[in-house]
């Protein structure tokens, strides 16, 4: 196992920058995830910690080695595809065994070998199919069996669970945080799914727009999301976010936006800086902080209603205010919610989060 | 589901009318159905009476015929080998490689592919063999025809390449394969049922051919059977039916074995330009 | 278990690819080195034969001259360019040849065939298919000799069935040499239209039709409304191809040796006759220019539209 480390890495193809001036560390035995939208650099990053690619400029070491320049084939590492990439002419032995035939090990040893691996993966039995002879979970568990063959630096994962059913790719996430536990493996693991990453990641990278917005361990992502960009994509569903009107009054910031009734929250410095240049912010609030609000309740956002979807430990309520402007609640409750055509939620001002006009997180109090 | 009787009748319409167009193209191809087996055979439609491989016999009798599709066969494979080769290393080159200007040989030789056809370029085909000295011999034939069919086939195999995910090799580089290896043991097997279609293709073409052989050729002893088959007709110039139904018969069922597998093998899809 | 040893010096990747620069153009060579020889060198060497004076035998064999445009002149010469055996009615010749049997006989008749086999019941297809796929598929010598024997005078399939019906019998290779080898092309080469049509209409989503269906549409209008318009750019492909193929066929000459009195002479045979039978190579090669810029035309044509397609 190893570390990896990008120095001002650069990717650009043509006139198109991927992945811009990257900087970071990943520390032996960490799973890293690269989390964001597609055409984030993401994939790109991954590829060039592979070799697939080749940096416009910047370094890239992978345990304390320069590998910049270097061929795939001399970094010692494996890697998942996300479309498993199983030689369709090769039986599963043969498949998981080719890392260990171009290493140049004997034909028995190699298979030996493949054999240990396939039946921790519980594909032992199938070791004389042929690829297209399998199911899709089964296909996927081939590819990490092939990678998991050989001991390598680093193992490089490109949205391995992406071409799975909902049912099975949960399976195989848990497989897959069970097997980093067991291994303690060093891991780069790249994803669209906040889900995914939130489970399995020791730290996640939040990529957007060839830059890394905020690298953080998942809770810390959750909890103080560095930006409006990190707030919206973590979190199922997004975190509401809700235009106000900022100002200072008597000492206190009172916010205000349609619809919306909030105490004064204490000032800090970091609110006082932000004011000063634009009283535009944004409040977020969880679905999960919101619930159906009792009179006399004193932070509450109000609207008509949208929708009422009930998921059998929850509810989804969802207000509508204007401009597809929408604020939606996670209720946990098995009951079906009676609602009336205008709804109260409520919250509590310690589930705030504040972003300048910018987008950037305001620090909290004590933050 | 019940169809209404205006369809029904619409649908039996139709296949009369294709079933109809089917005997009309087998119409001039049923000749061939019994003539071979007739000893006695002539231009006209006739049921053999008794069906007999007498025809049969006597072709493989005559040495210059037996010959003539030994010919045939040389030149089919030797072209087909050089093609193949030349054209799967080509289209893998322009498929994984990024050589520069790539796109510009492609139109170039798109171009060239459609504009020097046999029969337009018949003149400098034969001056450029008659300069290299290679005149009457079969590395003529299969030269002309390598280099001829080799555009085409590049690009059926080149499209054919393009649709192959490039994490096959890629997986293998990351696990330790050199460009050679993930060459040979990952993408040549993946690749290789465009390399067969592309060397079935190129087969029916060159065993086919007529024009070529026929002006790059002049000795009998290496004349293919396309021109040998010419070789059945009497000093009058009248065909001897009786061999010639037998020899055609015999020389087209490499192509018909050909057609059969392809059409069981990947049910004879459709791959682009298929004809030179 | 076994670690790769990094090697002492690996090599520097400066911009990876599955293939280097430099293997790829070791790969590129062998089909380089055949493509310009046999493709690109006789494009050029045709132009140049086609300036001088040479011939297959005798002096000019060795020596040929240059005679600037003399062989132009003669294809074109106003006094015998219309007639029969000359440059000017073998052009037309070719023309029409290739109107009516590939515009109008393949192209319809492979338009039909692949619309009637989408909707005829599976053994039907594969009849009819196997058929039209075995006229375009056999060898063309035999070809030739098939229809050579279909249609003789007095036995052949053609004029028994005829009789059949009560109708005339005819020597249509003499009386009707044009018609012969324009149905003749139509019935060899109409496969290629209805498989390219075939695949362009199993492209489009059934569900059209049936939407069509539930609206009420007949067979022809679904063809008129929804087949027709969608396979457009398929249609524009076949007839720039047949085209350009039936052009450049050599095939009839089997069938009629170009004859009676030059009544099927297309340019491709009357190349062949002024090279190999007059042997006058700087006037065939006259004809093969003027052949490979109508060639060149129809491809700028094809290439235009095929990248007009990659850029949308």
């Amino acid at each position: 196992m190893a570390s990896v480390e990008f120095k001002n890495v650069t990717k650009s193809f043509g006139e198109f920058t991927a992945v811009s001036d990257v900087s970071f560390d990943i520390a032996d035995g960490e799973f890293v995830c690269l989390l964001g939208p597609s055409g984030c650099g993401k994939t790109t990053s991954l590829r060039m910690m592979a070799g697939l690619e080749t940096p416009t400029s910047g370094h890239i070491l992978i345990g304390g080695q320069e590998v910049t320049h270097l061929h795939p084939k001399d970094r010692n590492i494996a890697m998942v595809f996300q479309d498993y990439a199983l030689y369709p002419h090769m039986n599963l032995a043969d498949n998981i065994a080719y890392p260990l035939k171009v290493r140049g090990e004997p034909v028995a040893q190699r298979h030996a070998r493949a054999k240990q691996v396939a039946d921790v993966l519980k594909i032992g039995h199938l070791m004389d199919r042929l690829p297209s002879q399998i199911s899709g979970g089964q296909q996927q568990r081939t590819s990490l069996a092939r990678a998991l063959v050989y001991p390598a630096k680093v193992y490089l994962f490109d949205e391995p669970l992406s071409n799975l059913d909902a049912k099975l790719r949960l399976e195989a996430r848990g497989f897959l945080n069970h097997l980093q536990r067991d291994m303690g493996m060093t891991a780069v693991y790249v994803t669209h799914d906040q889900a995914e990453a939130m489970a399995l990641a020791t730290r996640i990278a939040v990529m957007d727009q060839g830059h890394i917005v905020q690298f953080a361990s998942p809770i810390e992502i959750y909890r103080r999301p560095a930006t409006t960009f990190v707030a919206n994509f973590v979190g199922n569903p997004p975190m509401n976010l809700v235009e106000v009107e900022g100002a200072q009054v008597e000492g206190k910031l009172a916010l205000k936006a349609e619809g919306l009734a909030i105490a004064a929250l204490a000032m800090t410095d970091a609110i006082g800086k932000a004011l000063a240049a634009s009283g535009k912010l944004t409040l977020g609030v969880r679905p999960e902080h919101l619930g159906i609000a009792q009179t006399g309740a004193t932070n509450t956002i109000t609207a008509p209603l949208f929708a009422n979807e009930n998921m059998g430990p929850e509810s989804l309520v969802t207000i509508d205010r204007g401009d597809s402007a929408r604020v939606t609640a996670r209720i946990f409750t098995d009951d079906h919610l009676d609602l009336s055509k205008v709804v109260t939620l409520r919250f509590s001002t310690e589930h705030v989060h504040l972003f300048d006009s910018t987008g950037k997180r305001i620090p909290a109090l004590g933050e | 589901m019940k169809l209404t009787i205006p369809a029904f009748v619409g649908r039996i319409a139709f296949s009369a009318l294709a079933a109809l167009i089917g005997a009309i193209f087998a119409l001039p191809l049923l000749w061939f159905l019994f003539a071979p087996f007739n000893a006695r055979a002539e231009l006209g439609l006739a049921l053999p009476d008794p069906w007999t491989l007498s025809n049969f016999v006597t072709v493989f009798g005559n040495s210059y015929a037996v010959q003539a599709l030994w010919n045939s066969f040389i030149q089919a494979v030797g072209g087909v080998i050089l093609v193949g080769a030349a054209a799967t290393l080509a289209a893998y080159a322009l498929s994984r490689s990024s050589i520069p200007g790539k796109g510009a040989v492609t139109y170039i030789l798109l171009l060239f592919s459609s504009v020097v056809s046999g029969s337009a370029a018949m003149v400098p085909i034969f001056l450029i063999i008659s300069a290299a000295g290679l005149m009457d011999t079969h590395l003529a034939v299969i030269l002309t025809f390598a280099g001829g069919l080799l555009p085409t086939a590049m690009f059926i195999l080149r499209d054919f390449i393009d649709s192959i995910p490039k994490s096959y090799e890629e997986s293998a580089m990351v696990a330790g394969a050199s460009p050679v290896q993930a060459f040979f043991d990952v993408a040549l097997p993946v690749i290789r049922p465009g390399i067969v279609v592309v060397v079935v293709w190129g087969f029916v073409n060159i065993w086919g051919s007529f024009l070529i052989p026929f002006i790059l050729l002049r000795s009998d002893s290496n004349m293919p059977a396309s021109v040998a088959i010419y070789s059945f007709y009497s000093e009058a110039g009248t065909p001897i039916v009786t061999l010639l139904a037998a020899y055609s018969l015999i020389y087209s069922l490499p192509v018909i074995a050909l057609y059969l597998f392809v059409s069981w093998k990947f049910g004879f899809r459709f791959f682009g330009g298929i004809k030179a | 278990m076994t670690t790769e040893p990094i090697e002492a010096k690996p090599k520097k990747v400066r911009n990876f690819a599955l293939l280097s620069n430099r293997a790829g153009a070791a790969f590129l060579t062998p089909a380089g080195l055949l493509v310009s020889v046999f493709v690109i060198v006789p494009f050029f060497w045709v132009i140049f034969v086609s300036f001088t004076n040479r011939t297959l035998l005798g002096r000019t064999a060795l020596n040929p001259e240059f005679v600037g445009l003399a062989n132009y002149l003669s294809l074109f010469d106003p006094a015998t360019f219309f007639q029969r055996g000359q440059f000017g009615f073998s052009l037309i010749l070719t023309t029409q040849f290739v109107l009516a049997s590939a515009l109008l006989g393949q192209a319809l008749l492979g338009l039909l065939l692949a619309w009637l086999i989408q909707t005829v019941p599976p053994w039907v297809k594969r009849i009819t298919e196997t058929f039209v796929i075995a006229a375009w598929i056999l060898p063309e010598v035999v070809i030739g000799f098939a229809w050579f024997a279909f249609l003789d005078r007095d036995q052949g399939t053609l004029n028994m069935l005829l009789e059949g019906f009560g109708l005339p019998k005819g020597d249509f290779l003499l009386q009707q040499p044009f018609w012969v080898i324009v149905v003749f092309n139509t019935w060899r080469g109409a496969a290629f239209s209805m498989m390219l049509f075939n695949s362009a209409f199993s492209s489009i989503p059934p569900s059209y039709f049936q939407a069509a269906d539930v609206a009420g549409a007949s067979s022809w209008q679904k063809f008129r409304d929804i087949g027709l318009p969608l396979i457009r750019g398929h249609i524009v492909t076949d007839l720039i191809l047949i085209t350009m193929w039936t052009f450049n066929t050599f095939t009839p000459f089997l069938l009629t040796n170009g004859g009676p009195s030059y009544r099927t002479e297309l340019v491709s045979i009357y190349n062949y006759r002024v090279a190999f039978q007059d042997f006058q190579f700087g006037k065939g090669a006259a004809v093969g220019v003027i052949m490979m810029l109508i060639n060149l035309a129809f491809a700028l044509v094809y290439l235009s539209i095929g990248r007009k397609k990659k850029v949308r």
